[in-house]
């Protein structure tokens, strides 16, 4: 028995990750009541960005509609995700392309 | 409305507020914290660990604030998701949303907890009441103020940097209006937390 069940993860994992190689990424997306500064202090404090590189985050969220802030394994992202559903940012994973 | 947060020594914040601010303020956390919901919390006699290892909900709540606190982890905006997406976000959900909405739970009952503090001081001195926060307290009330203003955007149909900047041309006599002074105030004191926290 634990030897089937086993090998059906493994045979599952096989089917669910199709490109290992290309890595996941947080993307947080723009929304119009999130304060700016908020914004850049959630980057800050939660991924421990410098304060320039937190706030250029922050401009791309506000005027491109969204930025790529962290980068790693999906379960990685998808904690990043939910912390920062926590925060009150809206946040989405994907695979990067 | 003037009350805004100052730094007070140690990493600690503090704010005067008068007692009409604190009864707003309150009511609103309170109003949140019904939307939310009630603790998932094992009832008396229910086994402990099955709580713990209760799933969550798989389906995005139908209330659009809600739906904006607890959004879907996977999709593009504004595009409807195919089957695969959906599914990946049931799946996000039903192990997150429990504790992300005990999360925020926990934050706005340590805010009423505080304002009911700040209240009965501020009855005892006839005056404004100081009420003053830790830094931890002070991340936590952070959330709960953005988390209010999440909400009340949704209330007020704030879809965009446009619609944001429509709010300040409401009318006075609008019935939104009061709806509008709140919004706009929780984010004056919202900012004025932040520039306590930083370094």
């Amino acid at each position: 028995m634990p030897m089937e069940v086993e090998r059906t993860e493994t045979d599952e994992a096989r089917v669910e990750a199709p490109l290992p190689e290309v890595p996941w990424v947080t993307v947080v997306h723009n929304d119009p009541v999130n304060l700016m500064s908020y914004v850049t202090y959630v980057f800050q404090s939660y991924f421990g960005y410098p304060k320039d590189k937190a706030t250029k985050l922050m401009r791309d969220v506000h005027e491109k509609g969204r930025a790529t802030v962290s980068q790693g394994s999906r379960e990685e992202m998808e904690r990043d995700v939910q912390a920062m559903h926590g925060y009150g940012l809206w946040a989405t994973l994907q695979q990067e392309r | 409305m003037a009350g805004r947060f100052e730094k007070s020594g140690d990493g600690a914040a503090a704010v005067a507020l008068d007692g009409a601010e604190i009864s707003i303020l309150r009511s609103l956390a309170v109003q949140l914290l019904e939307l939310i919901g009630p603790g998932e919390g094992p009832a008396d006699g229910d086994d402990p660990l099955a709580a713990l290892f209760a799933e969550g909900p798989s389906e995005p709540p139908s209330d659009p604030a809600l739906a904006r606190l607890f959004p879907d982890a996977y999709g593009e905006p504004g595009a409807p998701p195919d089957e695969e997406t959906r599914r990946l976000s049931a799946e996000f959900r039903r192990f997150t949303e429990t504790e992300l909405r005990t999360a925020k739970r926990e934050n706005l009952l340590l805010m009423v907890g505080g304002l009911d503090a700040a209240a009965r001081d501020a009855a005892e001195t006839e005056g404004d009441a100081l009420l003053t926060l830790e830094a931890d307290a002070s991340r936590r009330w952070l959330g709960a103020l953005n988390d209010m203003r999440l909400a009340l955007g949704s209330r007020l149909g704030l879809s965009d940097d446009e619609s944001s900047d429509r709010l300040f041309d409401t009318p006075q006599d609008d019935p939104g209006r009061p709806l509008v002074i709140a919004y706009s105030w929780l984010g004056l004191l919202q900012e004025s937390l932040i520039e306590t926290l930083a370094p």
